[in-house]
């Protein structure tokens, strides 16, 4: 069930045309690494001014970055060692969520009064801080913010933790669906005129029950305040739903070869055509030397495996080794190799199974050392990015 | 750095296995294993004798094949091997299941608005959502019959809102139904001696540093007891120290010619693949031993092997289960 090999290609040449990168894929797989990497590439490589954002709480691209600390605001982090006089600038910021959700709500509340009664009820506090699901909507937004004011030649972000990925591309049509939606209406209607005749409702009656006449008075009033913004919402989500869809907006899925986050990438990849969202590319991050899949090397292995005693006392000798002990080393290379190799295997199998996409899938090696500055992006960037003029590897 | 206490001493202190208690909510980082840990850790309840439930909350549906089962998990539960039962989290059925048992409200083709009003609802108010996913847990612990229930909780920042929800709705909701179902939650999730918070990581490093502060938010936010840190998929020492040098002259030749030959091939794969192995499992042992000072014996730390098998299979789970309960003692 194996489809047709995915087309070559490299990221330099599939992002040219792109004004925004929006990386996305399962949880661990080093979504925020590549989307720095990235940005990195377009800055040295392409001599763009690029932005890197990233949204997740658990600040990664400050660590892949080098920099201590990396705030709503960009801040612009040091290339000289990389670059010779290129132009090129890679900035970086972390998605504030609660700073982002005030700031929207002070562009679309009507007045001064409501955006302080909004800014100051506990019900928002919880709705703009404490729930994950607020991130995704905000990312967007904010996305949007950013691309519109033009700043830069390129905006590289990387989607919230979601628990699927997909609930940031529908972030805002949902929100869009939330304002407009009757029951919003239904609910606020008798909430103007003070709740009354609201008992009658069986709805109220059993919410009124389950969480009690004070709670539900301010969840309406919430909602009523909330309200007020609709306008401002709904125009802004459907231009950031249009944005999203753009042809200047490329996704690039990021995932290991592993089975479980490959199945997750598959799905991802499928909800994205649904949208008619571009996909510019897969990266395979962690992927397996080849040399482990090698047939050769694994003939070698299972005759090692089989007879490292007789092989050892034939060799060691001449190797001026104890031949005990090489014939221990012989059995773990072995067994280290054919475990290896069953991995790598796998992984060439799972790469098979992207080939539905019809787009590049672009392996990334395993480094021999965790990234922690600008060096270590460039030299995972290497790998998907070739110099201009050389040919791909 | 306080390097005193060995790591096997602290355990051995602990007053309470982690499988002593009846409700275990397993998180992590995504990818980190989070399911297969879960899994191995209710197939040790079973082969306990215990009666067993299994909970997935997120409704990633990867419990299943961990047992070489087929079946789906739903809401209703159903068993999935003898004496383990599972279920996946729905909050649509737990909210009819809500109503039907507390409002004594029969739902049934009614249930369409107020799902929809509930979802709406759920958007905006807080916790609302996650009390009835905490809530359904709570109950299958209070009510079930369960003798140990592990919950495949979900990823890092979203359990400490799940977890920390009743009290957060404690803390808005003055009166009401609400409020008297979140103090039965709490008393059920602050019992230490019945429930635990189980944190799953992989020796690397955005994994360590997530799970550190995940160990933080879970104290500070939640209150459920921290149990035990599990680092999941750790590689084992390749060679002893003689093995090594007799490698390292490998590795610079010696013999390399005549056992290619003898071995019908290159042998230069398999060195490398070797080297491959070892710098993994060093670079692996920098972040556990930064996981190790921070955690500094405050909480049991468990190590599980890496497996190159397939993973999630009933066989792979065994053997899993199998070395988790010689770490667990």
């Amino acid at each position: 069930m194996t489809s047709a090999p995915s087309p070559e290609g490299n990221l330099r040449d599939l992002l040219q045309s792109k004004s925004i990168v929006i990386c996305c894929g399962p949880g661990g797989v080093g979504k925020t690494t590549t989307a720095a990497a990235i940005g990195l590439m377009a800055a040295v490589r392409e001599n763009k001014k690029v932005l890197v954002v990233t949204v997740d709480p658990a600040l990664r691209l400050s660590d892949a970055l080098g920099v201590d600390r990396l705030g709503d605001q960009p801040s612009r982090i040091e290339l000289s060692g990389l670059q010779g006089s290129g132009k090129g600038e890679l900035w970086a910021s972390m998605l504030n969520t609660s700073l982002a959700w005030d700031n929207l709500v002070r562009r679309y509340a009507p007045d001064q009064a409501t955006i302080e009664k909004i800014l100051s009820s506990t019900l928002y506090a919880n709705v703009s801080r404490r729930f994950v699901q607020s991130h995704d909507y905000v990312a967007a937004e904010r996305l949007y913010e950013l691309h519109q004011d033009g700043d830069y030649d390129l905006i590289v972000i990387d989607t919230p933790p979601s628990r699927h990925a997909i609930d940031f591309l529908d972030a805002p049509s949902k929100m869009a669906e939330f304002f407009s939606s009757k029951l919003l209406r239904w609910i606020l209607a008798p909430y103007r005129s003070r709740w009354v005749g609201l008992a009658s409702r069986p709805f109220t009656q059993i919410a009124d029950r389950i969480l009690g006449g004070a709670f539900l008075a301010e969840v309406a009033e919430f909602f009523y305040l909330f309200h007020s913004m609709y306008e401002g919402f709904i125009t802004r989500s459907t231009a950031v739903e249009n944005l999203l869809a753009d042809p200047a907006c490329a996704f690039v899925v990021v995932t290991t070869l592993s089975p479980g986050p490959r199945h997750e990438a598959s799905y991802l990849i499928r909800e994205l055509g649904q949208r008619g969202f571009h996909l510019a590319a897969i990266v395979a991050n962690k992927v397996l030397p080849s040399y482990l899949a090698d047939p050769v090397g694994r003939a070698a292995a299972a005759r090692l495996r089989q007879d490292h005693e007789a092989i050892s006392a034939a060799v060691a000798p001449q190797a001026g080794l104890e031949s005990e002990i090489l014939s221990g080393v012989l059995a773990e290379l072995a067994r280290n190799y054919r475990d290896y190799s069953h991995v790598a295997l796998r992984e060439a199998e799972e790469r098979g199974r992207l080939g539905f996409a019809k787009c590049p899938v672009l392996d990334v090696a395993h480094l021999e050392h965790d990234i922690d500055d600008v060096f270590g992006l460039a030299e995972m960037g290497e790998m998907f990015w070739p110099q201009r003029g050389s040919q791909q590897s | 750095m306080d390097s005193e206490p060995s790591d096997a001493g602290a355990e051995r202190h602990l007053p309470l296995g982690v499988l002593d208690r009846q409700l275990l909510f397993v998180t992590g980082k995504g990818g980190v294993g989070k399911t297969t840990v879960a899994s191995a850790l209710a197939l040790l309840g079973v082969e306990a004798g215990k009666r067993t439930l299994i909970c997935d909350l997120d409704g990633t549906d990867e419990i299943p094949s961990h047992f070489s089962s087929l079946r789906q998990l739903s809401f209703a539960i159903h068993e999935v091997l003898p004496g383990l039962w599972g279920m996946s989290m729905d909050t649509e059925a737990a909210l009819r299941e809500y109503v039907r048992i507390f409002l004594h409200f029969p739902f049934s083709g009614r249930l369409g608005p107020l799902a929809k009003a509930f979802d709406f609802v759920a958007s905006a108010a807080p916790g609302v959502r996650e009390i009835l996913t905490v809530g359904k847990v709570c109950w299958e612990a209070k009510e079930g019959g369960w003798d140990l229930i592990v919950v495949d909780a979900s990823a890092s920042g979203h359990v400490v809102s799940q977890l920390g929800a009743p009290e957060a709705i404690n803390n808005l909701v003055k009166v009401g139904m609400v409020r008297e179902q979140t103090r039965w939650m709490l008393d059920v999730l602050s019992d230490s001696s019945r429930t635990g918070a189980v944190v799953v990581t992989t020796p690397e490093e955005m994994p360590v540093q997530e799970s550190i502060s995940l160990v933080s938010r879970i104290r500070n936010e939640t209150a459920v007891d921290l149990v035990a840190v599990v680092a999941n998929r750790v590689l084992p020492e390749l060679f002893s120290k003689g093995e090594e040098a007799v490698f390292d002259s490998l590795c610079a030749g010696s013999g390399a010619d005549s056992l290619a030959q003898h071995a019908g091939g290159r042998i230069d794969p398999m060195l490398a693949a070797a080297r491959l192995a070892i710098g993994l499992r060093r670079r692996g042992a920098v972040h556990l031993e930064h996981l190790r000072d921070e955690l500094a014996n405050s909480v049991p730390l468990v190590y599980l092997p890496w497996s190159h098998r397939d993973p999630e299979s009933l066989e792979e789970t065994r053997d899993l289960a199998a070395a988790l309960a010689a770490e667990l003692g």
